[in-house]
């Protein structure tokens, strides 16, 4: 066999060009940084973020508004993954500025590997947003998740973050399992891996349907853990509060971008044919979400715990938005639906963002940030400071005129137009309940004795940053439709 | 019967055999034994299957270097084997609960109408035929993608691995040998004029 | 096997022959082919371990002249003319001693351990070709098979230190068992440089493909053979045989007076049959190093035919490096094993791979 009777076409590798340029530097920082001999890891730091900019660059040089395929069918590019991805190389970008202070006060986190293993967790995300395969879901979603194992655990002297890596490490695999055998099933049910190609041969084809329910469910139980949802939401709580603040917020961040893309991919391209079953199961899921973590936040004396559940209500709420696509088989309000969910996970994250990297410039050295009491008379310390973080929690309430509230808001919208009434009911009614526990920040902020009287510092470049970022808060919750018309446009373009 | 078929059968019956075991044994150690046996067993049904590279693959991975590994971690962990079988008869119902759901969904993945494992049979090739090309040439042009990022995956595993180990240069008291050989005498040695005293 | 019976067996003898056949097809039916098969497996089988053995026994012999002479001594002298019988002398004593289990070891295991030590060394001769046509078992990845089988043969340190229930023993298992495992990968790297430019996991392709090339047309066999365009992958691993096979220089395990090998607790029969393995295995290593590197049975110059003496010729003479190498290196230092295999064997594999992929598809590729 020579190479000559090979029939093989070289794949289109333009169109992947900015996973290419992100492992390509991935590779040379981790052979930069053996000889970096500086404590605070400038020129890697520095390069990281070279590489994040050249591959938003490669992104945006490549992206066409056409949906084209290339590795054989494998990979996907279109306008959804596109504007993703830009999304996860900005988040992950402030992330790391949020997060350098944090780091270089701990001698077990600044290392390049802590650098290093967020750039490949990076293109872990960037192999799910852009994935047309079950295969490469897969790989993607272990790429970023072994990543992530490695970073909760990077402060490996401390028996919380160990414990918190461990119980990651064991559900996540679990969770893979989980998905692993679900894409087996599909591959029974329809004969194929590729997601284009499943959801022809769901259109068309002659398909076990008892099968496919089958593959659903644990397709969906992988997913469902990804996002960190009722009742696969265990490791959430203790990851976040266990794993070091710049890791928790890189976990809280950038992931539920790529965990979104993956669920639109696998489900809404591959799976819209079994959308009455999947819908019912996120039904549930989002309202035990919902509930549990709304509640299970109001006990919380940690901030990092809280907000954990917090976040657990949240990509609950999100999933309302999947929840009602298609009505009665009529798909009409899917692209509304669908490009709500994608504002509301879009603007959490900034959200996200934002409050936990508040926390990590509160931490200092020897001291975490982590309880709500160490936030108390905030905004006699720094007034701005405090400011900022009311807009986050207010944001995260659902507060009018902070861009949470429209998030909110449209995805209720949603709702309703779908005829689930009730449905909207609820999730105002747990809202309300999740309300009660940002304004308590807000008042230990405002209205309590200051324990410590430290002055809060930071970098001019970082302030600038958290300002920004506290002020996009609020004003996309003012203009929101910019972004809204952007999250179903491209939509429009890529379903 | 056919000779091919009482082999199948012997190393199926091998295989099911240490499997049994795997899960009944005491010890940790034998128990991690029958499991090495029976992924050698399996890779003989590949090769029954003209699987070749997929069987001397498994042994090659699985026998010769993870299982090494694992026995190496069984063997330095100081195990209560007492303790450790303390729930096997309390976790057999539900074990076997979750088992025999996973055997019906089995079936009906293979009596399924895409699977069309049970109706077909092993393409036949001729001997000179090397499934270890065509697996090469599918893994290297089809399934490129995944398979460079599955090098990443190891990649990350390997850098996790020494992130979470490597705790700096260890305070040993190891001489360099390129150090010693450049060595000159008057880095060890000082001569010292001492004047001479006179006698009393 | 009737085939080759017909040619080999003197005439009167023929019509036995058929009655035979027809006997056993009246006896056992359609099954008879089969029976036949396994039978003259069997004997096959037989044709190449009892040499084999022989081999072993007359190696360890050849060691301690070799070594001898190079020491300036005589070597084995007093059993037999020459002292050849004192293999089998040696053989005798080892047999006739006790086998002692210590108290608390784990019986089974103590005592399979050797034998999985042995077996794999054995084994992989099912697909060593002595010639174009003479093999055993002629499968399309016999290299890999002989990679998967000789990976098995550290089952049988670590079980020997586990089982004996002594922590010197079971330290000098895990010391061994890295050895081999870390030797094993840069063995492994050198070989993919083969299979690169053989384009084969046969080993008989392999040989052949030695054969041909702008040397072997001038009738210089032997500069066409793989050791010369891949020089640093033939050091790397004859070393890394040296080392999986345990021998010096990398001989930790026998350095009694400052560590301890895995064997200690062993005595008699059951030692004897971890020296089998290790001699075993070092006329395996020579084989392959001869076959992979050595052109196999091609002869060295174009005028002189290809057989099977060349492979045994060339096998010889490396046991006789190995000997020599015992005769003169000092052992390394345990760290300085580990180190020459990561930091030194395995980078220089890789990058040498890459340089022969480049080589292969720049114009000046000679593997074509």
């Amino acid at each position: 066999m020579t190479l000559a009777d090979m029939q093989f076409v070289v794949p289109d590798l333009r169109l992947a060009s900015a996973e290419i340029v992100v492992l390509a530097m991935a590779c040379l920082v981790l052979i930069v940084d053996v000889f970096v001999q500086d404590k605070k890891r400038t020129l890697t730091f520095a390069l990281i973020q070279v590489s994040l900019l050249g591959a938003a660059v490669a992104t945006l040089l490549t992206s066409s508004g056409q949906i084209l395929y290339t590795f054989n069918n494998m990979y996907v590019g279109d306008l959804m993954g596109d504007l993703l991805k830009l999304c996860v190389y900005v988040t992950v970008s402030v992330v790391l500025f949020y997060s350098r202070g944090y780091v270089n006060d701990r001698p077990q986190l600044a290392r390049g590997e802590f650098y290093v293993l967020t750039l490949f967790a990076t293109l872990g995300m960037m192999v799910m947003i852009s994935a047309n395969h079950f295969l490469t879901v897969y790989i993607g979603i272990e790429l970023l998740s072994l990543s992530l194992y490695a970073m909760v655990a990077l402060n490996r002297d401390s028996v919380t973050s160990t414990e918190a890596a461990m119980k990651y490490f064991v559900l996540g695999a679990l969770a893979s399992g989980l998905l692993l055998y679900g894409m087996s099933m599909i591959y029974g049910a329809t004969g194929t891996l590729e997601i284009t190609a499943v959801a022809e041969q769901a259109f068309n084809g002659q398909i076990n349907r008892t099968i496919l329910a089958f593959g659903l469910v644990f397709l969906v139980s992988g997913v469902a853990f990804k996002l960190g949802v009722v009742p696969f939401h265990m490791w959430i709580p203790d990851v976040y509060q266990g794993a070091p603040t710049a890791v928790t917020l890189f976990i809280a961040s950038a992931p539920k971008l790529a965990a979104f893309a993956i669920m639109v991919r696998m489900l809404v391209n591959g799976l819209l044919i079994a959308s009455a079953d999947w819908q019912i199961m996120f039904l549930i899921l989002s309202v035990l979400s919902m509930a549990l973590g709304n509640f299970a936040a109001i006990s919380q004396s940690n901030i990092k715990r809280m907000l954990a559940y917090s976040a657990i209500s949240h990509m609950g709420f999100m999933l309302l938005g999947m929840v009602t696509g298609v009505v009665g088989g009529d798909a009409r309000f899917a692209l509304n639906a669908y490009s709500s969910s994608m504002f509301y996970v879009i603007t959490y994250v900034l959200t996200s963002a934002g409050a936990f990297g508040m926390l990590t410039l509160l931490a200092r050295t020897g001291f975490e940030s982590e309880e709500i009491k160490d936030l108390a008379g905030l905004n006699k310390r720094n007034p701005w400071y405090a400011a900022l973080l009311m807009m986050m929690m207010f944001s995260m309430a659902g507060i009018p005129f902070f861009v949470g509230f429209f998030a909110k808001f449209s995805v209720l919208q949603a709702v309703v137009a779908a005829g689930y009434l009730w449905l909207a009911i609820a999730a105002v009614f747990f809202s309300l309940v999740g309300a009660f526990y940002y304004l308590r920040v807000v008042k230990v902020m405002y209205f309590d004795q200051p324990v410590e009287e430290a002055r809060v510092v930071a970098p001019l470049g970082v302030k600038v940053l958290i300002s920004a970022n506290g002020l996009l808060v609020a004003l996309l919750g003012v203009f929101p439709n910019g972004l809204m018309w952007l999250c179903a446009y491209t939509l429009s373009q890529s379903l | 019967m056919e000779f091919k078929t009482f082999v199948f059968y012997f190393i199926s019956a091998v295989l099911v055999f240490a499997s049994l075991r795997v899960v009944t044994l005491k010890n940790p150690v034998h128990a991690a034994l029958h499991l090495i046996l029976a992924f050698f067993s399996a890779s003989g049904v590949w090769i029954l299957l003209q699987a070749e590279f997929l069987a001397i693959a498994l042994v090659l991975v699985y026998v010769g270097a993870v299982m090494v590994l694992f026995l190496f971690v069984v063997m330095l962990l100081d195990i209560n084997v007492d303790r450790l079988r303390e729930g096997f008869w309390k976790y057999l119902p539900l074990a076997s609960i979750v088992s025999l759901l996973m055997v019906a969904e089995m079936a009906l993945v293979l009596g399924g109408t895409y699977s069309g494992l049970l109706e077909s049979d092993i393409p036949q090739q001729d001997s000179q035929y090397s499934n270890s090309k065509a697996l090469g040439r599918l893994l290297f042009t089809e399934y490129v993608y995944p398979f460079e990022l599955a090098s990443v995956i190891l990649l990350v595993g390997v850098v996790a691995a020494v992130a979470l180990t490597l705790r700096g240069k260890t305070k040993s008291k190891s001489v360099s040998p390129s150090e010693q050989v450049f060595v000159k005498a008057k880095d060890r040695v000082r001569v010292l004029k001492i004047p001479a005293e006179a006698r009393e | 096997m009737v085939d080759t019976l017909q040619l080999i067996l003197p005439g009167f003898l023929l019509p036995y022959l058929d009655r035979f056949m027809q006997f056993g097809q009246e006896l056992f039916g359609g099954a008879w082919q089969d029976i036949l098969t396994v039978v003259w497996t069997v004997i096959k089988v037989m044709l190449i371990i009892a040499p084999l053995l022989l081999g072993v026994a007359y190696t360890t012999f050849a060691e301690r002249k070799v070594i001898g002479w190079m020491q300036v001594r005589i070597g084995p002298n007093r059993v037999g003319p020459w002292g050849l019988i004192q293999p089998l002398a040696d053989g005798l004593k080892l047999l006739l001693k006790e086998v002692t289990i210590p108290s608390g070891a784990d019986k089974f295991v103590f005592l399979i351990a050797p034998v999985f030590a042995f077996t794999p060394a054995v084994l992989a001769w099912a697909v060593i070709p002595f010639s174009d046509f003479l093999v055993l078992a002629n499968v399309n990845a016999s290299l890999l098979f002989i990679m998967a089988v000789t990976s098995i043969s550290v089952y049988g340190i670590i079980l020997a230190g586990w089982s004996s229930n002594s922590k010197y023993a079971f330290l000098g298992s895990m010391r061994s068992a890295a050895q081999m495992i870390s030797y094993e990968v840069a063995m492994g790297l050198s070989l993919v440089v083969v299979l690169m430019i053989s384009n084969s996991l046969n080993v008989v392709d392999i040989v052949q493909a030695q054969g041909q090339g702008r040397f072997a047309d001038m009738g210089l066999n032997f500069l066409s053979w793989n050791w010369l365009p891949l020089l640093p992958m033939f050091v790397v691993y004859l070393v890394s045989i040296f080392a999986e096979c345990g021998r010096a220089p990398f001989d930790l395990p026998e350095g009694e007076s400052e560590i301890v090998g895995y064997h200690v607790e062993y005595a008699g029969m059951s030692f004897a049959v971890f020296q089998l393995a290790e001699y075993s295995a070092m006329i395996l290593g020579t084989a392959l190093i001869s076959l992979l590197f050595l052109g196999g049975w091609s002869s060295p110059f174009g005028f002189l035919p290809d057989s099977a003496f060349w492979l045994f010729f060339k096998m010889f003479a490396l046991l006789v490096v190995f000997f020599w190498a015992r005769a003169t290196f000092p052992r390394y230092r345990y760290d300085q094993v580990m180190r020459l295999g990561w930091k030194v064997f395995i980078p220089v594999c890789l990058v040498w791979l890459l340089i022969v992929g480049c080589w292969m598809m720049s114009p000046w590729n000679i593997w074509k």
